[in-house]
């Protein structure tokens, strides 16, 4: 038999699946990836089964590409499986890296988040209110699910990470650039965020000038000039914050970058840094016309976090009760769900 | 790499520090941080004792870094810099952990409390200092000629002690002439003696004088560069005269038919030409055109004063002159405008005639100004026989200036007095509190009470002319609580005096942003330190003196202005500077060009590449002040001294006992486990 090929396994947490998708995206070079790796695990396309890793030797997994981001006892048992099996494991996307969507739900907790879906969301119809529970007797036996968890987080929140790969999802080229540097030995040292480190104005051909913001604009409101920064024109972009490697795609049709590559190399809170930058070039003489510029951008925290709210420095604090119990005051910018998630 | 090694030295400052924390306990905490190779307590580390420690230690224990934990880093940081330069450690690898400020004077009743904070500021700075790097300082010849803006008092006596110590001076000057407001005075508290007679011979030497050169009629418009290599480019408006030709007979604005109101230097109560010369011992003593009174400029007919100049010095066609020039070091001496009394409207000025401003009370009683110096009312003719004067107008008030203005007080007893002696007229000076501060200033108000003047202490609440009882009719009615006697009073008067504030320059904000220095809340010029180093700025090579700098009287003003000289004097006398090499600094290539820096330095130090795509700091023009590092989204600004590395280990270290440190990142606020 032919020298051992390294062992590739892919794993998703809490995810959208984009991801599993951004592999296939490889198109024709999946099969190189294939030819050169050993795949042993990869539930969304292959049957494998979770005894089949668990019946592995620690280690024995070469590289592991683990998406989604932690939410459950069920991720963090796979999460530490998966840890304890591979040898490189890489936090693959958005999810995994920083907590991206499923991660704006720290604006929140699970008992709100619980009320709104079950009972008070507008398109909610559950008469009976049936909650899901974590054991369920039916005829045919006892079914569970796993602990649904008050707050997402990242992976390297539950178990130590080797390399990243940001991006919602991550692009191609990306993922081939790691497999290949994985392949060839040539691996940056652990811990680093495999990228580029400048920002996505660099790849973004739209002429830029000094900064005067006077108003933001959703992107409805108003139809961009084709090579002007969009930024410039109003509408909000957090390219100027986000790694690049993109290839600046979203700027490139008239949108806004959202910020799925994350910040740039370097900066430990990545809202902080756009709201710092935005604060900045806000025109306004007066406190009053400072005010007025902020508020044509709704939802700021969820613009400035849309990615990045488990890993970001800002924190929900805990308030021990009297009796020893525990509850949780949401940071303070709260999304506008419902007027009821707000306390 | 050479093993880190660091000393921490916790200061008593007296009692001021060791009062409160518990500096023994705090020293040996200290000694168990990691990289700590000495930790000590002392009396007062400042002291030479205290510095001889620290370099002791440098030389014998190998230290690589050093924490001194005292006072605030204004004052002290120098100090211990100069220490451990001189045992041959680089300053930049010194820190400052302010725990006098910061902890045992905010927490002077909670010796745990302060002791605990203590531990943990100068935990910050010990994680901090580990992650600074060695600095060199910038060094820049300083050029020898100084610009001083602005010829009032300030600027003459700045621009005498500079070029009597033979250096170069170039004179900027708003108006025609120097002299300020001081020109406009008729006597000057609390000596009563001439106002011109001590003034004019200075602005005479000025005009003499082989070193200074001055350009009146002239304005700053643009500033660029760094202490010692300031390139300045000022504005010369035409005079529309040859001054090369002219010997400013007079016959020209005696002849000129165009009158118009003077508001500059008659305060708005006397008369000028369209060319004029502001006063006749003004310096120099050219006149100008001004061309928006001047006929010839609105219908092409006149030049009467081109008819009768004797030596055909009149030239309409003279364009303004641009002048650029070098300066190492720059005063500003721009001084202060009087409150606009029509500001408040219940004490009538601009509606009842016979209410003026100090101003114009100053030229009423000038022997050069309108009446030649009689004190009359409104109708040129009439001597008052009641005078009011109203002091504070616009001073420690709330709604337009909180700050006394420090001079009006004595003004308006020199008013006081100059009425009584030209009019004999009843004096009532309605003041708040009397501020006759400084040398002989006392005994100048008990004079004016021995000479019967009448003083009500209470604020004025309305001037009017609406009479209300008998013997009102036809005078103003002056209504205020006299607060000593505990009851209301109408006075009426023929004539009141406003005595308004010393406020900023209504341009002061704009000049300073030109220059790059400061304003305070008020809008006076901000100084380096407001005891310890009144006239410099924290803008390098650029200095303040006089009026600009807060409300002050003429002593006050000559002595800023003489001691603004001596800094200029002792840096043209170093020969060259050392910049504080604590700059922002931009990785070029890692700027993504977003431009979002551009325009937020205050001291247009930031440069957009157009064709390399990014941006770049002028490391000479560049104060540190981090703005643009904090604003950068790419973060590829480093404020140098102040890294994001060095930043974040001081919080983790400040925060050494709080939460977990994760990833190099800091939890302080752990998510819930589940
Ligand atoms: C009514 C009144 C009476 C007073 N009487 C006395 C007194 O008796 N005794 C006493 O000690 N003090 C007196 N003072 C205080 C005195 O006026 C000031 O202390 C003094 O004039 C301050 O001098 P200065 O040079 O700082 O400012 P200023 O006299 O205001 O001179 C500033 C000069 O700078 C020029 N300038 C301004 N901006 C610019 C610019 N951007 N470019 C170029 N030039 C510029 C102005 O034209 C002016 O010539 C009195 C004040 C008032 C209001
Ligand atoms: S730190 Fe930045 S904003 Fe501040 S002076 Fe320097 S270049 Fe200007
Ligand atoms: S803000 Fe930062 S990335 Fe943007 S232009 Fe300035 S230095 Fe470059």
């Amino acid at each position: 038999m032919a020298e051992q090929k390294p062992k590739l396994a892919l794993y998703w947490a809490s995810s959208c699946g984009g991801c599993e998708i951004s592999v296939l995206a490889v198109h024709e070079k999946i099969l190189d990836v294939a030819a050169a790796f050993d795949i042993v695990f990869w539930p969304c396309a292959m049957d494998f089964k979770e005894e089949d890793v668990a019946a592995m030797d620690d280690g024995e997994v070469d590289v592991c590409l683990f998406n989604g981001a932690i939410r459950n006892d069920d991720n963090a048992h796979m999460a530490h499986l998966m840890r304890r099996k591979s040898k490189v494991l890489v936090a693959y996307g958005s999810c995994a890296m920083e907590g991206c969507i499923p991660g704006l739900a720290n604006f929140t907790d699970r008992e709100h988040m619980m009320n709104f879906i079950y009972h008070d969301s507008p398109s909610t119809d559950n008469p009976e209110g049936i909650e899901p529970q974590m054991r369920t007797t039916v005829p045919e036996g006892e079914l569970t699910l796993p602990e649904f968890w008050n707050t997402v987080k990242t992976l390297d929140q539950v178990v130590p990470v080797d390399y990243y790969l940001p991006g919602c999802p991550p692009e191609a080229k990306w993922t081939l650039a790691a497999i290949e540097a994985i392949l060839s030995g040539q691996l940056p040292p652990p811990g680093s965020v495999i990228g580029m480190d400048v920002t996505v104005c660099d790849e973004c051909s739209r002429t830029r000038s000094e900064k005067h913001i006077k108003q933001f604009y959703r992107p409805y409101e108003i139809i961009p000039e084709p090579d002007i920064c969009l930024l410039d024109q109003g509408l909000f972009c957090a390219g100027i914050a986000t790694r690049a490697g993109c290839g600046a795609l979203c700027p490139q049709v008239n949108m806004g970058c959202r910020g799925c590559y994350g910040p740039n190399e370097g900066v430990v809170d990545g809202g902080a840094k756009l709201i710092s930058a935005l604060a900045s070039v806000v025109d306004g003489a007066t406190p009053e016309e400072i005010d007025a510029v902020l508020e044509t951008l709704p939802d700021p925290a969820g613009y400035f976090y849309r990615f990045s709210l488990p890993h970001s420095l800002l924190r929900r604090t805990h308030l021990v009760g009297s009796n020893g119990t525990r509850t949780v005051e949401k940071i303070t910018a709260t999304p506008q769900l419902d007027p009821k998630l707000k306390d | 790499m050479t093993e880190n090694r660091v000393g921490v030295y916790i200061c008593h400052c007296g009692h001021n520090i060791a009062g409160t924390v518990d500096v023994e306990e705090v020293a040996l905490w200290a000694a168990g941080l990691p990289h700590v190779a000495v930790s000590r307590d002392y009396k007062f580390m400042c002291s030479s004792l205290g510095q001889e420690l620290v370099e002791a230690d440098i030389k014998e224990q190998h230290l690589t870094h050093v924490v001194v934990a005292a006072c605030s880093p204004h004052m002290h940081e120098p100090t211990f810099r100069q220490a451990c330069e001189r045992a041959g450690l680089n300053p930049y690898l010194f820190e400052m952990a302010n725990i006098r400020e910061h902890a045992s004077w905010v927490h002077p009743n909670d010796r745990a409390a302060a002791t605990d904070k203590a531990k943990a500021i100068i935990s910050g700075s010990v994680r901090r200092v580990l992650e600074l790097s060695p600095l060199e300082p910038l060094r820049a010849p300083i050029h020898e000629t100084t610009l001083v803006v602005g010829g009032g008092i300030a600027g003459i006596n700045t621009a005498l002690e500079i070029a009597n110590a033979g250096h170069p001076v170039v004179l900027v000057e708003r108006e025609p002439s120097i002299g300020g407001h001081m020109a406009q005075f008729d006597k000057t508290f609390p000596t009563l003696d001439c106002a011109a007679c001590i003034l004019t011979p200075k602005m005479f030497e000025v005009g003499m004088h082989p070193n200074i050169k001055l350009l009146t009629y002239s304005e700053v418009e643009q500033v660029d560069g760094y202490v010692g290599n300031f390139t300045v480019r000022i504005r010369k408006k035409a005079r529309k005269i040859n001054t090369e030709l002219c010997t400013g007979c007079g016959d020209c604005w005696g002849r000129c038919p165009a009158k118009v109101v003077d508001n500059i230097y008659e305060a708005g109560i006397g008369y000028r030409t369209a060319i004029y010369r502001q006063f006749p011992q003004a310096v120099p003593k050219y006149p100008v055109i001004d061309v928006e009174t001047c006929i010839y400029y609105k219908n092409g007919k006149c030049k009467a004063c081109e008819k009768f100049c004797p030596t055909g010095a009149i030239d309409f066609d003279q364009e303004d002159e641009i002048i650029l020039m070098q300066a190492g070091n720059i005063v500003l001496a721009t001084g202060y405008d009087l409150f606009d009394a029509r500001r408040i409207p219940a004490y009538g000025y601009g509606r009842l005639a016979n209410v003026f401003t100090s101003m114009e009370f100053e030229r009423l009683t000038n022997a050069t100004g309108p009446t030649g110096g009689k004190v009359v009312l409104r109708d040129g003719v009439t001597a008052p026989e009641s005078v009011a004067i109203i002091h504070c107008v616009g001073s420690r008030d709330k709604n337009y200036n909180v700050y006394c203005s420090a001079t009006c007080c004595m003004a308006a007893l020199k008013f006081a007095h100059l009425v009584k002696e030209k009019t004999n007229a009843e004096v009532y000076n309605f003041y708040i509190d009397m501020r006759t501060a400084f040398k002989d200033y006392e005994a100048f108000y008990i004079r004016l009470m021995e000479e019967g003047t009448h003083f009500i202490r209470g604020r004025v609440a309305e001037v009017t002319d609406a009479a209300r009882i008998p013997g009102e009719e036809g005078k103003l009615i002056v209504q205020a609580e006299d607060t000593l006697v505990g009851k209301q009073r109408r006075i009426p008067v023929d004539m009141v005096i406003l005595m308004g504030a010393m406020e900023p320059k209504d341009d002061a904000k704009e000049v300073a942003y030109r220059f790059g220095i400061g304003c305070s809340e008020a809008g006076f010029f901000t100084e380096r330190h407001p005891k310890l180093d009144p006239v410099a700025t924290m803008s390098e090579g650029i200095f303040i003196a006089g009026a600009c700098q807060g409300p002050k009287d003429i002593p006050a003003t000559v002595g800023q202005g003489a001691a603004a000289a001596a800094r200029v004097l002792s840096l043209i006398g170093q020969g060259v500077v050392e910049i504080e090499p604590v700059r922002a600094v931009i990785d070029e290539s890692r700027c993504s060009g977003c431009r979002i820096c551009n325009n937020l330095c205050p001291y247009n130090a930031i440069d957009y590449l157009e064709e390399e795509g990014v941006s770049r700091v002028n490391a000479a023009l560049c104060k540190g002040c981090g703005t643009c590092v904090a604003a950068c989204p790419s973060q590829v600004i480093q404020g140098q001294h102040y890294t994001f590395d060095s930043l974040m280990s001081q919080i983790e270290g400040l925060l050494y006992d709080v939460g977990n440190n994760q990833n190099g990142h800091v939890r302080v606020m752990e998510p819930e486990p589940v």
